[in-house]
């Protein structure tokens, strides 16, 4: 068992558990803890299959910029956790076994699925510098309009979280 | 064992479906948000795995999108949200049924 592995289970591990956090904690802000903790994790399985620019962006927009968002409006609304309606409990369970056999389905229909094994050699392809080329010759057009998404986006989001001076 | 292409699998599903879960058992609204935040990262791994698979840059350019896609996502949505918040006082999804009566 190489260090590779012991990082993957490691890692594996920490993931499941504070996604598990995310879901089971009461009080939101711990919530948004977990999940941060649940993106360092995933970043770090992005840097054992050669993902050094994905690893990077994922802590800099998810942990970095989406999740202080997230803190941001949780402390906006001063939510308390004993306030928090909860759902019944037959609800709860129906989620809990629906999500269950989904997971069940799914690792069933994939389990004997045939797979090209893992590189084991290190490759470059996660570099800033190989995906920067793929990035503006081959996907040159996706990411002219995935700028307007972001302006549409932003004007949206001004617009909708704009006070009505009509009404009051 | 090695590490194979299969525990990835396994490890992005049953993230997945721990989004799912918390989708359904929530009543808070950020945290129903968060719980599909957490769903598009499961597929952004499986995608890296399967671009390391196939020694293939394309998958790792569209996890890319997602990032951006995930990024517009949440500003708005969270500008519903706070609408929601402003109107009701109160983030609790099981409030907003009126198209039920």
């Amino acid at each position: 068992m190489g260090i590779y592995d012991i990082a993957f289970w490691i890692l594996t591990v920490m993931a499941l558990g504070c996604a598990l956090g995310v879901i089971l904690s009461r009080n939101p802000i711990t919530s948004v803890l977990f999940l941060i903790a649940t993106f360092f994790a995933i970043s770090g399985h992005y840097l054992l299959l050669n993902a050094q620019f994905l690893a990077i962006v994922n802590i800099i927009v998810y942990a970095g910029a989406i999740m202080v968002l997230f803190l941001f409006v949780i402390m906006l609304m001063n939510l308390n956790a004993d306030v928090e309606p909860q759902k019944g409990r037959l609800v709860q369970l129906a989620g809990v076994v629906s999500g269950g056999v989904l997971l069940l389905v799914l690792l069933a229909a994939l389990r004997t699925a045939h797979y090209p094994s893992l590189e084991a050699t290190p490759n470059s392809i996660g570099l800033i510098e190989n995906l920067g080329k793929v990035l503006f010759t081959q996907y040159v057009l996706p990411f002219e309009i995935s700028s307007v998404l972001f302006l549409s986006a932003m004007i949206g989001a001004i617009v909708i979280g704009k006070k009505e001076d009509t009404q009051a | 064992m090695p590490i194979q292409p299969l525990h990835y699998m396994f490890l992005s599903l049953t993230l997945f479906c721990i989004g799912i879960m918390g989708v359904l058992i929530r009543r808070n609204a950020i945290i129903i948000f968060m719980c599909i935040e957490l769903m598009l990262n499961a597929v952004n791994l499986l995608m890296v795995a399967f671009s390391k698979m196939y020694v293939d840059a394309g998958a790792q350019v569209f996890v890319f999108f997602i990032m951006v896609v995930a990024a517009a996502e949440v500003a708005v949505g969270l500008a519903v949200i706070v609408m929601m918040y402003r109107k009701v006082h109160s983030v609790d999804v099981n409030i907003l049924n009126r198209l039920k009566h």
